[in-house]
């Protein structure tokens, strides 16, 4: 499974609703959920949220993926704040944090990194005048998502080899080669970019 | 034309390339040499990776050390490994990522991004992860990505080592294909059919320079 929720392609109306207003609408849900404090309405919001990805037509097995990653987070959490201040007060964090994380997915879910990418070079365009080069502020949300991507293949390949040589448990075995390949990735990746001109505008 | 004058490199005290003077004008020139021979980083030396030590290059009479970008606009560079060379999530979006400085709208970078992938058989991939597709579909990805800015040069650094045996046969003939000159960096000598020149590298030195039969057989009598 993809941690970000890569993109799911698709025509419905939250595909096609602009980058912009869905980033709106995903800050105004988000600081709503810390308005409100009532689980009743903390529930509509997730239940809001789930018909979402209904609307979207994510497919049952992403939507699966997604709901695993979110509940995980929300059970811990809930479990923490239930020990800490109480059920009650559990109970509304462990909505909050569903309803977030669950919208964030399903906006990554229906917008493409390129859309996202051409927004924020957009909307950072003015703070040019004060030295932020909103073409490297964007580059650097498609390569969180491609680094995201590569850590999780790598450390599986690096825990596949560890276990064809019967050293799982080595935490040695493990983290020397993700170090070593990772370092190697990110110097064959500045090169690539090198090569493909990032450096140059 | 792509010309390496008097071209000598050191990475610190070590020295790996001593006194190259090469002239490539032909369409097919490939770089055979042993591991360490200094293929790579001569190869790095045409869109300015590198730069030389001490000497020139130049591409159509332009120094890449000097104009790196003006150089890398009609220079492109594929590498062995496409998993570092795709940066977006889907295949489409890494190739408009190629044409961002291009001042074209969000459109027709899809469209020519679109265009480019029907063309090497990756059409219907454009929304497609791009980490899901097959080592041999990456590397042609990677490929398309570099096509869609229409470089004159297309220099190649073992590009078919991760692949197995057909899809280096696939993308040999892709190769074949283009209209660039290309310089292909391999020690896969079944990659050169159709070559027009094979230059051999050994310790950072030019021992042979011919067209590939007789430079092939230099080379096979070199490594034993
Ligand atoms: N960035 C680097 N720093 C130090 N040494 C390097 C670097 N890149 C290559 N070398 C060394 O330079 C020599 C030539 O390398 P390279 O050009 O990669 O050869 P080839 O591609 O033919 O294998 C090798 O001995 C290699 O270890
Ligand atoms: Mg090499």
């Amino acid at each position: 499974m993809n941690p970000l929720g890569l993109y799911q392609p698709g025509s419905s109306p939250l595909h096609r609703l602009g980058v912009g207003w869905k980033l709106l609408a995903l800050l105004v849900l988000a600081s709503g959920t810390f308005v409100l404090s009532s689980p009743v309405w903390l529930g509509v919001v997730v239940a809001a949220v789930a018909l979402g990805f209904v609307v979207a037509r994510i497919p049952l097995r992403r939507c699966w993926a997604a709901a695993r990653g979110v509940l995980v987070i929300a059970a811990f959490l809930f479990l923490v704040q239930w020990w800490l201040i109480g059920l009650d007060q559990a109970t509304v964090v462990g909505l909050r944090v569903i309803a977030t994380l669950a919208a964030a997915t399903l906006f990554t879910l229906t917008t493409r990194i390129d859309a996202i990418v051409a927004m924020l070079e957009r909307r950072l365009a003015p703070l040019r005048r004060f030295g932020v080069r909103p073409g490297d502020v964007a580059l650097l949300v498609g390569l969180m998502f491609q680094a995201v991507t590569t850590l999780t293949r790598i450390a599986g390949e690096v825990r596949e080899a560890q276990r064809a040589r019967g050293a799982e448990r080595s935490v040695v075995a493990f983290a020397v080669p993700l170090l070593v390949r990772t370092v190697r990735h990110a110097d064959e990746l500045g090169e690539a970019l090198a090569a493909r001109g990032m450096g140059d505008r | 034309m792509i010309e390496f004058d008097g071209i000598g490199h050191a990475y610190g005290e070590r020295v790996v390339l001593h006194d190259v003077d090469l002239r490539l004008a032909e369409r097919r020139v490939a770089f055979v040499g042993a591991n360490g021979s200094g293929k790579s980083t001569l190869a790095r030396m045409v869109n300015g990776l590198v730069r030389p030590s001490s000497g020139r290059v130049l591409v159509d009479g332009i120094d890449p050390a000097r104009h790196g970008r003006k150089v890398r606009e009609r220079v492109g560079f594929l590498f062995t490994n496409p998993d570092s060379q795709i940066v977006m999530p889907t295949a489409g979006e890494d190739v408009a990522f190629s044409l961002r400085g291009s001042g074209l709208s969000a459109q027709e970078r899809a469209r020519r991004a679109a265009a480019v992938l029907a063309e090497h058989n990756l059409d219907g991939y454009a929304d497609h992860p791009a980490h899901h597709l097959s080592g041999g579909q990456k590397q042609l990805l990677a490929l398309c990505s570099i096509l869609v800015l229409e470089p004159d040069v297309l220099v190649c650094d073992e590009p078919t080592t991760l692949l197995d045996h057909r899809n280096t046969k696939h993308f040999v003939e892709v190769l074949a294909g283009l209209s660039q000159q290309v310089v292909l960096v391999t020690h896969d000598l079944d990659l050169l059919d159709g070559f027009d020149r094979v230059v051999v590298l050994d310790e950072g030195r030019v021992v042979a320079d011919d067209l590939p039969e007789p430079a092939l057989r230099f080379y096979r009598k070199l490594v034993g």
